[in-house]
Formats: C-alpha cells, structure tokens, sequence
C-alpha cells in the first residue's frame, strides 16, 4: 500500500497525475511539465513536499554530534539559519544529502530525502550510540507534511498566508524578512509551521513544515493568494527538471554510498577545518590529489532525443561514462544533463557524445548551473 | 474527455489507423498524446522498412518519459511524417491530422479486423 500525503484528496481534485515514488503515491504533473516548470521560473509554483523526512538532533552534544557525522560546518549556523550538507560513510560515500536548521542553541532540524528516512535514521542512530555527550534524537517525519512554494513572485503573496511576525528560530518582523537559508516559526490559527527561505528549483521560494492540517490550509491559501500571481500546482516532473536545470543532485542519481561529495563536485559543503567527521581523510585525499571520476553538467549540441538516466556518456570514441540525470529542458529547449566521467574529461568545452538507442549523438560538457537566471 | 474519430480503428497500445486501399496511416491516440503530455521528439521508422503487427518501430518521447509506438499492422514504410519530426508538439496538437507517424503498405490486411473499433477503444480508456 503507497503512502499518501494529507494533501493527495487535493491533488486528486485538481487532476493531478499519481504515481509511485518512493513508497508514497505523489503528482508527477497536473497539467504539463513544461507549463509546470516554467511558471516556476516565471512566476510562481506550489510542490507537496510531504515525502520528505524529518529528523531532530537536541541535547548538549548536538552541535558537536552532527559536526562529527555531517561534512559541513554546522558551528556556523547561528539560531534561524540553516546549510545545505551530507551525511557521508566512513569511505567518504554519501549516505544522504540534507538540510541542516539550528532552530535554537542545541536544538537542530533535519529534512532528508523521503527515500533515505530508513537508513538515514538508522545511521543516526548508530552514530549517536557511538556518541558520549547528551543527544535527543527523533525521527518526526510522520508527524510533518510540507510545501515548497516556489518562483520569482512568490515574494509578492506569501505574507496574506502567513502573516505577521515569527515566533521562533530566526526572528523577522514578515516572512519575506527571511534571508536565504533562514528558518523561522510561525504561530496561526491552524497550528505552527517551520518555514524556511529555501528550495529545489533555483528560484527564490520558501519551503513550510508543519501538521497535515496546518499545510493542508496553507496549501489551499497560497494557491488562492498566488492565483493572480500566476501560480500552479507543480508535481515531480517538473520538481526534477527545475533541479536538473540548476545541477542540484538527486540521491539515487548523483549520489550514492560509493560517491564521495569531492566527485559530486559539492566539496564547497565539506569543511576540512572544523576538525574530525567520517570520511575525512578520504575526501581531504580527494582534494588533494583529484579524483578519478567527476560529475559533468552537459547539453545536446544537435538534435536528438532527450538524453535519460543510465544512457552511455562516450569522449573520443571510447565509453567513458554515464548519464545520471537527463531531461528536454524546459527553459532552454535542449537536452541537457548530468553525468560522471574520468576527472581528466571533465573540463567545460569537452566534446563528449551520448548514447541514445544506439546511436551516439554530439553533446558539450558546460559549467554548472546549465541554466542561468537571466540578470534582471 | 478524449477525441475518438469514428473512422479510425485503434490498438489497445493507443495507436490509430485510417486505412485507404491496402495502405494505412498510422499515429497515436488523442487519449495517448494527452497522457504523455510536452511531447518534444518523435522517432519515425525509415521508409523501406519491413515491420511485423506488434513490432516497436517509433518512438515517442515527452519531457518525463520515452515511449515505444508499435506498429497496429504488418508492411513496409512507405512514408514517414517529417512534420512531427520538425514538430512534435503537433502530436499533442492535431494526433488525428497531420501528428500523423507513417504511411505503410499493408501485407497482411486480414490483420485489420484484429484491431478495436472506436467503441471498443472508447470502453477501453474509460472514456
């Protein structure tokens, strides 16, 4: 039996397309991903987020527990602010990627991905056993549904959904005072929500954390209030192109437990002078003396096919790689994608081909984002 | 609510025929190219191929998902639709017309009575 989020009764009603991901029946589109997907860019969209996990690390070891399992450096997070970071293995493979908040002093909030909840948890866990100081930690990704709220506009109508002033974590007079990573609670009439200035799209947004009845009304008012904005619904089509456009990494795609963040080209999230983490002394090795395989951004330089995932990356007539992420961008109208190959092909510039049903076609490899905000 | 010309025969895959003499044209549904939605490139057999009822021989891809056309009937390409190549999105926009995928010459046209009728095919997406 597929989980279902409190907001699945209004997907249905606004003839959302379900499908499974990741043990949960969620809306992979309601009308089209490319109108999906561009009115993100443009002006708003409004995701269900529910999937996603939620982990809360307090006690007074905490800071000094998640430094020790997280690569990034969680002592830089005042109160209210939060940092993109990973969970490694002791090989300096990626357990997780995730978003680390310090709401208050030693009391911290994890959102993970929905399909690593298990052994995200469980690794924690062992971890924290290993762990001597004082460590609460709780897995209350049953108790939270969420949306992300995404798009340009988004600024210009959020506050008439969530109005006045924070009560909790970073504290701002509007929810549009948030700066970029910031966290905040706020108080309404339908319970408290978490709401964070964050996202998977590349665009200004706000990700909100709260009770199925809190993001069920939340839900419904954002989609009322953006109405004259332009806002849509948006499922995991177009979740995945808006991400993919940006090059920000999907777990399953551009990680896993054999790929180190210095592969992933995410070492600026690796702080190497904060003292011991697991996995440490693999990535500083990485660093130092390179890595035998790197994550390339790409585009189709002809036309073709889109490129997918699993499709064969070939660089001078030999195999060289794989395509990890690959979709029709919406905004670009090109194939693009991303892909690993040896780190001495990695080089924007470098003529590389893709495989698709047995023919190669021309593609280049690009620096990251693939897809760059036009300057206003 | 799909559009089901009356005068096309269909395959449970969402394929259509509309059959003059002994050669059909063959495309894919409007409840096919509804589903698939963005549809950004279609791959069209070459003219001269030999293919058998059943076979994969076109490919239709969307922004989500590429998906295999197989043929309703057995024959030989005698055309393939360069407007779609050119355009996809007429698939989305006139699947009937001119999103037409290939013309072929029919070999087997016994074959043709296999096919659903648009009552059937209309039972069979639920419409």
């Amino acid at each position: 039996m597929l989980k279902r989020t409190p907001l699945f009764t209004a997907h249905q009603k606004l003839g959302g397309k379900l499908v499974e991901f990741g043990g949960w029946e969620m809306p992979v589109q309601y009308t089209s991903i490319t109108d999906e997907h561009l009115a993100v860019r443009q002006a708003a969209g409004i995701f269900d987020i529910s999937h996603m996990g939620e982990v809360t690390v307090s006690g007074s070891g905490a800071a000094a527990f998640l430094n020790s399992i997280l690569t990034n450096d969680i002592r830089k997070l005042a109160p209210g602010e939060g940092q993109y970071t990973l969970m490694g293995n002791e090989r300096g493979g990626v357990i997780d990627d995730l978003y680390a908040y310090r709401l208050s002093g030693e009391v911290f909030f994890l959102v993970i991905n929905a399909s690593r909840i298990e052994p995200d948890v469980a690794w924690l866990q062992a971890q924290a056993a290993k762990f001597s100081s004082e460590l609460k930690l709780t897995d209350a990704s049953h108790n939270y549904a969420a949306v992300a709220v995404q798009g340009p506009r988004v600024r210009e109508f959020i506050e008439t959904c969530i109005p006045g002033e924070s009560s909790s974590a970073m504290r701002v007079g509007r929810v549009t005072e948030l700066k970029k990573n910031e966290i905040a609670g706020f108080h309404f009439e339908h319970g408290s929500m978490l709401v964070s200035r964050t996202g998977y799209t590349g665009e200004d947004g706000f990700e909100i954390v709260g009770s199925d009845e809190a993001i069920r009304h939340v839900w419904d008012a954002l989609l009322a209030a953006g109405q004259p904005f332009g806002i849509k619904p948006c499922g995991l089509g177009a979740r995945d192109t808006l991400r993919t456009e940006v090059c920000y990494p999907l777990y399953g795609h551009e990680l896993d437990e054999q790929t180190t963040p210095i592969e992933a080209g995410l070492g600026f999230f690796v702080a190497f002078d904060k003292g011991e983490f697991n996995g440490r002394s693999i990535l500083a090795e990485q660093k130092a003396k390179g890595v035998k395989k790197k994550l390339i951004a790409f585009k189709m330089t002809g036309k073709s096919a889109p490129p997918r995932p699993h499709y064969p990356i070939w660089v001078n007539g030999a195999n060289a790689g794989v395509v990890t992420s690959g979709t029709q961008s919406p905004s670009l109208g090109i194939g693009i994608g991303m892909g690993y190959v040896p780190a001495e092909l990695a080089k924007p510039d470098t003529k590389i081909e893709i495989e698709i049903r047995g023919k190669r076609f021309a593609a280049v490899v690009v620096s990251k984002p693939i897809y760059k905000k036009p300057s206003p | 609510m799909s559009n089901i010309p009356s005068d096309l025969k269909y395959t449970k895959s969402h394929e259509w025929v509309r059959v003059s003499g002994d050669t059909a044209t063959v495309g894919i549904t409007d409840h096919a190219q509804h589903e698939l939605t963005d549809i950004v490139f279609v791959e069209l057999p070459d003219v001269g191929r030999k293919v058998k009822a059943g076979e994969a021989c076109a490919v239709v891809e969307s922004v989500k998902t590429a998906s295999d056309i197989y043929s309703p009937v057995s024959g030989e390409i005698l055309e393939a639709n360069r407007l779609v190549v050119d355009d996809p999105a007429l698939v989305n926009s006139e699947p009937h017309d001119s999103g037409w995928f290939y013309k072929i010459k029919l070999s087997h046209p016994a074959e043709l009575n296999a096919l659903l009728s648009p009552e059937d095919y209309k039972k069979q997406i639920g419409g």
